[in-house]
């Protein structure tokens, strides 16, 4: 499911609300997500999940071309802990497709 | 301090106008959709943010820490997050900061 099939998704669950508006709300939620872990504000959605920011230590990295060491800085990944809900939802089909 | 569903519903309120029983009905009914999508074995891209993924794990044998006890870990179906390139831009930059 991509960024707009969850938009048509939704706009067919708000027949209230303009398609317009439907894409302009889930743009938003995502920009505040995003701007959130931006400011290293985790993100605590019951039932779904917890966004929260990993530390990666410095390090030396290499570059692959020519084999020269690189210093690397430490640095932020975001990390994504499913929820127990989705936790148990997700695996009532463990074994069946996955559709990527 | 967490941003929760409540923020995310107060946003939609500020900025687009939505009242706030519609504001909390679309946030609640948005979660809603990617775990239904996550349920059904389909998994989920945002761009900008990051995608969604579902791995099938095999059963493995595991151990009870408190009492030593051999258990096996049974076969599981477990959700992954990877990051966008853009999500990951904004918040490497705080590298060094502390």
């Amino acid at each position: 499911m991509t960024k707009s099939e969850l938009i048509e998704a939704l706009a067919s669950r708000q027949r209230h609300l303009a398609p317009k508006d439907v894409e302009l709300a889930v743009k938003t939620i995502v920009e505040e997500m995003s701007e959130s872990l931006s400011q290293k504000d985790r993100i605590e959605i019951r039932g779904f999940g917890s966004f929260s920011l990993h530390y990666r230590p410095p390090r030396v990295g290499r570059n692959p071309k020519t084999g020269e060491s690189v210093p690397l800085e430490g640095k932020y990944v975001p990390h994504f802990k499913p929820g127990k809900e989705l936790r148990e939802r997700v695996n009532e089909l463990v074994g069946t497709e996955i559709v990527d | 301090m967490a941003l929760t569903k409540a923020d995310l519903a107060e946003k939609l309120y500020d900025d687009l106008g939505l009242n706030k029983r519609e504001a909390k009905e679309f946030v609640d009914l948005f979660f809603d959709e990617l775990r239904g999508s996550l349920q059904r074995g389909v998994s989920v891209k945002l761009s900008g943010f990051g995608n969604f993924g579902l791995r099938d794990k095999s059963e493995r044998p595991g151990r009870n820490p408190k009492t030593g006890e051999e258990i096996p870990i049974s076969a599981r179906r477990v959700v992954t997050f990877r990051p966008g390139q853009k999500l990951k831009a904004r918040v490497e930059v705080y590298a060094g900061t502390e």
